[in-house]
């Protein structure tokens, strides 16, 4: 059940909520939809349900082009919208039966899916309570079981985590992952650490372009400069640090270097090194033969927080920010 | 559009909404407001006239419906767009036809559910007197269908705005010229009088009210619903932006 977008475009009036963006979802991969608020990941998403058309491009599922097939697509997708609308004066087991229902299924596969829901979403206990009643991290449950009613090979989930306390966002993220598996999924959402702990794939979306495509692994190494590797050494009357730093030095892989002493004979080294380049493995064979004292050694790379944050951040949206502090 | 209706589509929202009317108590307050408001005039025909009649009734029914109607409306679509479940609505394998269709036969039978125990009147009136049966069946087809097209002007009123109050006022403002619009014929030029004539709701109405079924009636308030109806599906469909 791939998905693919192409040429996608949607203008609110005359601003660009969307402009001009392409990709593609493999059958069986969880894509993480990573943008700051307003970068038309909700668009986006509204675009691929059938929920608005675009202004212009395409959008298929499965093969199937969403303007000329939208039954048949939403068919094929479940949904999250953004918020998570419920009904409130409905009970969990009414508004199930309800979505599954205009999903055209049959008694029986209802009752099926619907026990299985229950089981899988943890509802049984809360399953005859009015979702009014219920906490954030129900709703949220509720969302998805509704989402997976008529078992869907696509999924797309707006914010799944949004409002959550830690612990609920760890459960839901270990139930997408978990219901996740046999199903294509896109997700969206602007908390880094959902994307590293469950998507295979993530692509960076900002003022309704796309600025990055790749897992997110290779995000930080497409997007980290030099990396920085601090070494924490005690230098000793046989080995002084006047001797010992050149040595460090003098590896090819090191750009700079620098050191300072934090007391009690011992230095911080910092080294910066070309990107890529692992260094630490020499440094701790050098300090064993040589007889060093090595206390820490700690390598840092670039986050994909800091990826997202020079992708997303122009100078503009700082100047902008500054205004509205002074406005305020 | 409404060509290829699947009715079991339509038959869960239907089911669902009207669920929902007697959840709340929209369906308890309108059924009440209807025999309190009727019983009331029907009674005092009764005791102070000693006239044992139903023409009473079904004179003030129309006038009932006017505020009564727009209420029941009004929270169709509105609040499905204030709440965002329009976006899980919208998103299932469903035309916008189906889910228009199906809140508004749910809102239709309530008016007719409501309009149920009058018949107790009838039955009384019958039980007293001879009725003639004619005039009373016309009445009762006449206000059911004079409901239909109140309630499907209600409809798009409240798939226009996601405030239920809005939706009610402008619900309202439309039935209520439908309503008067043969009452103004005084103001008008002879010309222009017969058009607004068979414009206005209550004209079709008190023609069928006399038990004479007319085809011209019956269509005036079939073509008045469905063009009420396809309103509410454009305006539905209208979420480009």
């Amino acid at each position: 059940m791939a998905i693919t977008v192409r040429n996608l475009t949607k203008l609110y009036g005359d601003e660009k909520a969307v402009d001009n963006i392409s990709f593609e979802v493999k059958s069986g991969e969880i894509l993480g939809f990573l943008g700051p608020n307003g970068a038309g990941k909700t668009t986006t998403m509204k675009i691929i349900t059938c929920y608005m058309p675009p202004t212009s491009g395409t959008v298929t599922v499965d093969d199937l082009n969403i303007a000329d097939h939208s039954l048949a697509v939403r068919r094929k997708i479940g949904y999250l919208p953004e918020l998570n609308p419920l009904y409130l004066d409905m009970n969990v087991v009414e508004y199930l039966e309800y979505a599954a229902q205009l999903h055209g299924m049959e008694k029986a596969r209802i009752n099926h899916q619907l026990k299985e829901m229950i089981e899988v979403c943890g509802l049984h206990d809360v399953r005859h309570k009015d979702i009014g009643e219920l906490s954030k991290g129900y709703r949220q449950r509720v969302g998805l079981a509704q989402a997976m009613i008529h078992d869907p090979d696509v999924l797309i989930l707006d914010e799944p985590t949004s409002g959550l306390d830690p612990n609920q966002i760890i459960e839901i993220r270990n139930l997408i992952r978990h219901l996740g598996r046999a199903k294509t999924v896109i997700l969206s959402t602007h908390i880094l650490p959902e994307v590293q702990a469950t998507c295979d794939r993530v692509v960076i979306i900002h003022e309704g372009k796309i600025v990055a495509d790749g897992t997110p692994n290779q995000l930080q190494q497409d997007f980290q400069g030099s990396e920085v590797l601090t070494i924490e050494l005690k230098a000793s009357a046989s080995n002084p640090m006047e001797e010992l730093f050149p040595k460090i030095k003098s590896h090819h892989e090191v750009l700079s270097a620098d050191y300072q002493p934090i007391g009690d004979g011992m230095h911080r080294i910092t080294v910066k090194l070309n990107q890529g380049n692992d260094i630490r493995e020499k440094i701790f064979r050098q300090a064993v033969a040589e007889g060093w004292v090595l206390l820490e050694m700690h390598r840092k790379v670039t986050s994909l927080e800091e990826v997202f944050h020079k992708l997303t951040v122009t100078p503009a949206d700082d100047s902008r920010k500054a205004m509205e502090t002074q406005t305020l | 559009m409404t060509a290829n209706l699947n009715f079991n589509n339509v038959k869960p929202i239907f089911l669902k909404e009207l669920r929902s009317y007697f959840n709340s108590a929209v369906a308890y307050v309108v059924i009440v407001v209807f025999l309190l408001i009727v019983g009331w005039f029907f009674t005092s025909d009764l005791f102070l006239m000693d006239v044992a009649s139903l023409r009473m009734m079904f004179e003030i029914i129309p006038a009932v419906f006017l505020f009564v109607i727009p209420a029941i409306t009004m929270r169709l679509v509105s609040e499905e767009k204030k709440s965002g479940t329009i976006e899980l609505l919208t998103t299932k394998p469903l035309m916008d036809a189906e889910i228009i269709a199906g809140k508004f036969l749910a809102a239709w039978a309530l008016v007719g559910i409501a309009l149920l125990p009058t018949l107790l009147y009838y039955i009384t009136v019958a039980v007293l007197g001879s009725i003639d049966n004619g005039p009373v069946i016309g009445g009762y087809v006449g206000l059911l269908l004079m409901a239909g097209v109140y309630v499907a002007i209600g409809l798009f009123a409240s798939s226009l705005t996601e405030n239920q109050v809005v939706a009610f006022i402008i619900g309202f403002v439309f039935v209520f010229a439908l309503y008067m619009l043969d009452k103004i014929l005084f103001y008008l030029p002879g010309w222009l009088a017969s058009a607004v004539e068979f414009l206005g709701i209550d004209y079709h109405l008190s023609n069928i009210s006399r038990g004479v079924i007319d085809t011209r009636d019956v269509i005036y308030f079939i073509s008045a619903l469905i063009f009420s109806l396809y309103l509410s599906v454009l305006s539905l469909q209208r979420r480009s932006w």
